[in-house]
């Protein structure tokens, strides 16, 4: 076997973020080699130099014995590189077929050949079994579809070392069952394939070796099938992981939050995002919901946020909340962690102290009347940043100098400030770092012994089986399933959240 | 946590403070003197002559007299735009202001500051509800405001146009000034020139300061608190600075739009009236044109703050009126647009450098706090 | 499929207005003159509407087309007057495009708001045309401060056998102005309108109506189109495959400001015989308002711009048409309410209602709208069409925003 790609000693500093430190990565051909390391550890970084997007600041990198330096992806699309990105990189208002073809677009005369692309297409998604319709948008897909549009586009470019960053991130069990098979095809046809994760008993399953990266240096090269995924663990944090746990029941009899038929329609009311969702949510208690991306969990957060209009009915503390506003609703005691941070909970250009009234702008600590108290609210800035450790210089700090799992402790200290009685939290643990993780956990425990009731939305299953003490699983819009957390484990609760039950 | 790092008052950040106005500055001065140049024309001459001319006394007065209007219809156009939208609808909506203010208020006589008082009240509910169309349809139909406000302008040129002509002017033999009647004393706004003599300030033959002047800076206070210390405030700056984390923090989006929109067309109904009330007393034909559009420029030079607005609307004042010295030494008076269009666009692209650079600066900054 | 949905659209319009010219004696309505004028009025309009395309298709706002077709005009003017029409065409185009890298060097390079530099280049174009004129004007080689000397005309033709005009000296039947002379009802009413269309039509303008078909052709059918797009669509992903998105915005905001400043040259050259002061008024916002009608699609545009030529066409020609027009608008709301009473809008349907009752009763109690009220027409037009047309919109995806190039802030 030869070595289809290899980096020696790449560094490379950033402002704000950690700087890979002497990186070196050997890949042969016909192989997946894993790249693990936890969230912020720098494999992203190391992708990203090696796929041309970014330069490192010294270091080599060769591809099939010689010595290249990619000023952009075109050099590292033309060195046979492809890379599958873990945010998929895609135009939903083009067709697969154009999402496809662009920067790499066969032609005929002026014009592009559509015919003959359209047909390579077709018999690439046949050769490797990622069957896809070319024509339709790609607003139309779903995940595991636009998952396999990123890997056709790669394979159009005649990619012989493909990088996988987190593929499973965004996938059920299911689907990773099927990602796994192509990617076995791959290799099978003498690939490189770089499959990059955080989730050790996927990258054993996967990977023939494995190379692991901590605060921005490799620090272990080894076989997968050498190690066990407790070790791997371990050399990726240096210490014990933390654990999603609630550690017994702490519900009361006080019910906080009652939902009855709460239906929202689309816009032209053909059909319903979410359809007679209710459940009663007691005081101490988590309720979890499961499901893929878009089967109407965001339709839910925004019906019991008030966000959208709704039908049917929702109670607080047994009194009905339907026609409250979003911020009658929050001034109540709901709080909020949206899915999404930068859109929708911060102002990354504004300093800290003012992201700190965002949501709470109707009441002390931060106002007097209708006039801000810019003292007290610093005060309290300061407070949450040490609380939550959040690593900035001070309240002045605009939110855009944060890191993600910094910007996401802020904003889960902001809310559980007001001491929420209900806390409606979307992925409050997504893209931060491991020790951020169990501190978020930390506190949800926290608070949930001390009555607060919380609905937790999240991809993570691990997380959802640990944190919740009951399961509902969403599909179609609709509440399909309900488990105990504790006699469920992650492939059933895959299962069920696919409907293959 | 090093909290000391943000109160140190390091040299860069003064630096980059400065930074900004003085490139925009620099690069402005190099365009003017191309173009004074271009007029074979000696630039050094060119700006000592305005210099000189601008600096006298009753330059100064016209200078302030100029930037009043544009002060006040600027400020309408940072309401907007810190909610994120752009009111380019100010110029309609301070005429009809100024029109129907003029021909309602000459309509009746009361005590004096009262009468000055249902005026102004007149003139920005015009405005107001002439930007309230704009809003309407931004709220309820998804019409964008920059579009709508402009179509608004031409509209309200029109109006104004036919019912000054058709119905508000007084009929004069051979004249061909139309003018609505003439506002009663007690609509007027006097002359601050009384209260400047106290100061030693002489009379001037371009006549004095208009008493609108304390409008404005009283207009420039309030913006001030309203839009930093208040929760009205702060929910019409988090609506521009993220509409969804905004709506998500439980403001009223589709409320703020129509607020901020129809609050700036009342503001901008004031700001055809320090002529008005100061000087013609009438609405006439001669209504000066173009505030509204300066005043854009205005408000983008000083960033939508009330005191970068009060430095720019005064910048361009002076160049406005100083210009008119160029004619002296032959050179086009229409310079200052020149001027003033290289210090808009050098500025406004020096803010956005700056705001990039003080950004990695932090980060930096942040590196160090994060890497022990 | 679409293409006859929209032959039916028009071939309804047309007997609509057919049926008001004969109730209301407004000859113009449908007459071969407001046809003409409509076309020589929406050529500068759709000029800055497939400007504007390219530009917000690349991802680019530019409201700055007004100043871009304020430069042209001007420029076209001055080279114009000296050198000759073609000549002044080309130095229109030129000084558009030099405006709009003046907005790409500020909104790609450097990320200032896209509106906001938009802004500043109408209020600088504005300032600066009017700072040359003066110049020329003190130099004593133009007739006034505000105002350019005469520029030789662009030579017109018709199509053959169908519209007259001449080719090669051969003088050709003008078929469809003699069906039109016939006056039948609605047969000659189409008849006259496309003699409009296609009679004593400038070469200029057949040039600027291909446009149309063209743009669409590089940006749907060419490699260079879709990365185009791809920049306003997924900027991100572009860059990831190795397009690069700088050059794409700058090409796309260059193409803008070069169709834009095209339309400003036309009015000078071709729709008027000199530069004026103020003669571009707000068309480069118009031009922006027709493509978000047209959905941000070169036919879509078109029709945009066309109904914009058209009620333009009608208050410069003949304001008993404009009020004549009252009866069309109290047609098409009656339309709205049947549609909204249709679809369980009850409201809805009651206010459309109410406001063709409103109109209906205006037509009837003034015989004659003024003058400064007909000159309105256009941008009365414009909002409603906007105020009708605004909530289906798709625009690209990432029209306006920031673009840095590594996902930098």
């Amino acid at each position: 076997m030869s070595v289809a790609v290899e980096l020696r000693h790449i560094t490379k500093r950033f402002p704000g973020v950690i700087a890979n430190k002497d990186v070196s990565i050997k890949v042969e051909t016909g192989t997946v080699h894993a790249l693990v390391g936890e969230n912020g550890a720098g494999k992203s970084t190391v992708m990203k130099i090696l796929y041309g997007m970014q330069r490192p600041d010294s270091g080599e990198i060769l591809v099939n014995g010689a010595n290249v330096n990619f000023k952009n992806p075109n050099d590292a699309i033309a060195a046979g590189i492809g890379m599958v990105h873990q945010h998929f990189m895609l135009a939903d208002n083009f067709t697969v077929l154009e999402n496809i073809i662009l920067g790499s677009e066969p032609k005929h005369g002026a014009t592009i050949d559509f015919v003959a692309a359209r047909k390579k297409v077709v018999e690439m998604a046949a050769q490797y079994g990622l069957d896809i319709d070319p024509d339709v948008l790609v607003e139309e897909l779903g995940v595991g579809q636009r998952q396999r549009v990123e890997i056709l586009k790669v394979l159009f470019r005649g990619a012989k070392i493909l990088i996988f960053d987190e593929p499973t991130a965004v996938l059920v069990p299911q689907e990773v069952d099927d990602l796994f098979k192509a990617l076995e095809g791959l290799r099978a046809q003498g690939m490189a394939v770089i499959f990059i994760s955080h989730k050790l008993d996927e990258v054993l399953r996967v990977a023939d070796e494995v190379t692991v990266v901590r605060q921005g240096s490799t620090v272990a090269e080894v076989k997968s099938k050498d190690v066990t995924a407790r070790q791997l663990a371990e050399l990726m944090v240096g210490s014990e992981l933390p654990k999603p746990s609630t550690l017994g029941h702490t519900r009361r009899e006080e019910i906080t939050l009652t939902l009855r038929d709460v239906s929202i329609a689309t816009a032209t009311g053909s059909r319903n995002l979410i359809s007679n969702i209710s459940f009663d949510l007691h005081a101490g208690e988590v309720v979890g919901i499961a499901g893929v991306e878009g089967n109407g969990q965001a339709e839910l957060v925004e019906a019991i946020m008030g966000l959208r209009e709704y039908t049917g009915s929702i109670e607080f503390h047994g009194s009905s909340i339907d026609e409250l506003s979003v911020a009658e609703r929050h001034d109540l005691g709901i709080g909020l962690i949206p899915e999404d941070r930068q859109r929708q909970a911060l102002m990354m250009s504004s300093p800290l102290w003012e992201n700190r009234i965002l949501g709470h702008q109707r009441g002390k600590p931060v106002m007097r009347g209708f006039v801000i108290d810019k003292k007290a609210t610093i005060e309290s800035t300061r407070t949450i940043m040490q609380e939550f450790d959040v690593r900035a210089p001070g309240p002045d700090t605009l939110a855009a100098a944060l890191s993600g799992g910094n910007q996401q402790k802020f904003i889960v200290g902001r809310e559980m400030s007001k001491v929420p009685a209900l806390l409606v939290a979307s992925h409050p643990t997504r893209g931060v770092d491991v020790g951020a993780q169990g501190a978020i956990w930390d506190v949800l425990r926290k608070a949930r012994e001390k009555g607060m009731a919380v609905v937790l939305i999240s991809a993570d299953l691990e997380e959802l089986i640990g944190m919740s003490d009951r399961l509902l699983v969403m599909l179609r819009g609709a509440i399909t399933a309900e488990l105990d957390p504790t006699k469920t484990t992650p492939e059933q609760l895959g299962s069920a959240m696919t409907g293959a039950v | 946590m090093s909290n000391s790092l943000t109160r140190k008052l390091s040299p860069s950040k003064i630096g980059l403070a400065v930074a900004a106005p003085l490139a925009a500055a620099v690069f402005s001065i190099i365009i003017s003197s191309l173009a004074v140049i271009a007029s074979k024309k000696s630039p050094m001459e060119a700006f000592t002559t305005m210099w000189d001319y601008g600096t006298e006394a009753g330059s100064l007065m016209e200078v302030i007299n100029t930037a009043t209007p544009y002060y006040i219809a600027a400020i309408a156009i940072a309401v907007t735009f810190r909610a994120g939208l752009f009111n380019i609808g100010v110029e309609g909506q301070l005429r009809l202001g100024a029109l129907f203010s003029c021909y309602i208020g000459a309509m009746f006589v009361l005590p004096p500051v009262l009468h000055v008082a249902v005026v102004f009240i007149i003139a920005m509910t015009f405005g107001g509800l002439w930007a309230a169309i704009a809003a309407y349809l931004k709220v309820k139909r998804g019409v964008n405001e920059v579009i709508s406000t402009i179509m608004l302008n031409a509209l309200a040129g029109g109006l104004s146009a036919y019912l000054l002509s058709k119905h508000f002017a007084l009929v004069e033999e051979g004249s061909n000034n139309l003018q609505t009647k003439e506002l009663p004393a007690s609509a007027q706004v006097p002359d601050l020139m009384p209260l400047l003599r106290k100061f030693g300030v002489e009379d001037q033959p371009g006549g004095g300061v208009y008493g609108m002047f304390f409008v404005a800076v009283a207009l420039g206070l309030i913006f001030w608190f309203v839009v930093n210390r208040t929760r009205f405030g702060f929910e019409l700056r988090a609506s521009g600075l993220n509409p969804i984390a905004a709506r998500v923090s439980g403001v009223n989006s589709k409320k703020m739009t129509f607020l901020a929109l129809v609050i700036s067309g009342a503001i901008a109904g004031l700001a055809g009236l320090p002529e008005v009330l100061g000087q013609t007393h009438s609405y006439n034909l001669g209504f000066r044109a173009g505030i509204g559009f300066s005043a854009i420029a205005v408000a983008l030079l000083g960033r939508n703050s009330a005191g970068g607005m009060a430095f720019s609307a005064l910048l361009f004042g002076f160049l406005e009126v100083s210009s008119r010295s160029l004619e002296l030494i032959d050179i086009a008076p229409e310079t200052y647009v020149i001027m003033q269009g290289s210090i808009l666009l050098s500025a406004v692209i020096a803010y956005e450098v700056v705001r990039r650079f003080k950004l990695t600066l932090q980060s930096n900054e942040l590196a160090k706090v994060v890497q022990p | 499929m679409k293409a006859m949905k929209i032959l039916r659209y028009a071939t309804m319009l047309v007997f609509v207005l057919a049926s008001i010219r004969v109730i209301t004696g407004a000859s113009d309505l449908t007459s071969t003159g407001t046809a003409s004028a409509a076309l020589l009025l929406s050529v500068p309009i759709v000029l800055a509407a497939l400007g504007g395309l390219f530009s917000e298709r690349a991802g680019v706002v530019n409201i700055g087309l007004e100043g871009m077709m304020i430069m042209g005009a001007w420029a076209g003017g001055y080279i114009g007057s000296q050198h000759g029409p073609w000549f002044g065409l080309m130095a229109a185009m030129i000084f558009g495009s030099v405006g709009a890298l003046v907005h790409a060097i500020a909104t790609v390079t450097f990320g200032v708001d896209h509106v906001v530099s938009g802004v500043a280049i109408n209020i600088i174009a504005a300032g600066l045309v009017r700072y040359l004129s003066t110049l020329m004007y003190k130099n004593g080689s133009w007739p006034g401060p505000s105002q350019s000397p005469g520029i030789e005309t662009i030579p017109l033709n018709g199509l053959p056998v169908l519209s007259g005009g001449q080719y090669f000296g051969w003088k050709s039947p003008d078929l469809l102005g003699s069906i039109a002379n016939l006056n039948w009802f609605f047969v000659s009413d189409i008849a006259s309108i496309l003699r409009g269309l296609t009679g004593d039509v400038s070469y200029v303008t057949v040039v600027a109506i291909s446009f149309v078909p063209l743009a669409y052709f590089i940006l749907w059918r060419t490699a260079f189109g879709l990365r185009l797009r791809s920049a306003g669509e997924a900027p991100v992903a572009a860059e990831s495959l190795g397009v690069n998105v700088y050059a794409m915005k700058y090409a796309g905001v260059l193409i803008s400001g070069g169709l834009a400043g095209l339309g400003g040259g036309f009015l000078a050259i071709v729709a008027a015989s000199n530069y004026q002061e103020n003669q571009v008024a707000g068309r480069g916002y118009i031009g922006l308002a027709a493509l978000l009608f047209g959905n941000y699609r070169p036919g879509g545009l078109l029709a945009g711009a066309g109904l914009f030529g058209f009620a333009d066409a009608l208050q410069l020609r003949d304001s008993a048409a404009i009020h004549a027009l009252l009866l069309l608008i109290v047609v098409i709301l009656a339309f709205v309410a049947f549609r909204k009473f249709k679809s369980g809008k009850q409201i809805g349907g009651l206010l459309a209602l109410t406001a063709a009752g409103f109109t209906l009763w205006f037509y009837f109690a003034v015989d004659e709208l003024p003058g400064q009220l007909v000159t309105m027409t256009p941008y009365i037009a414009t909002l409603l069409v906007m105020a009708l047309a605004s909530q289906r919109l798709r625009m690209p995806a990432a029209d306006g925003m920031p673009y840095r190039r590594g996902g930098l802030r």
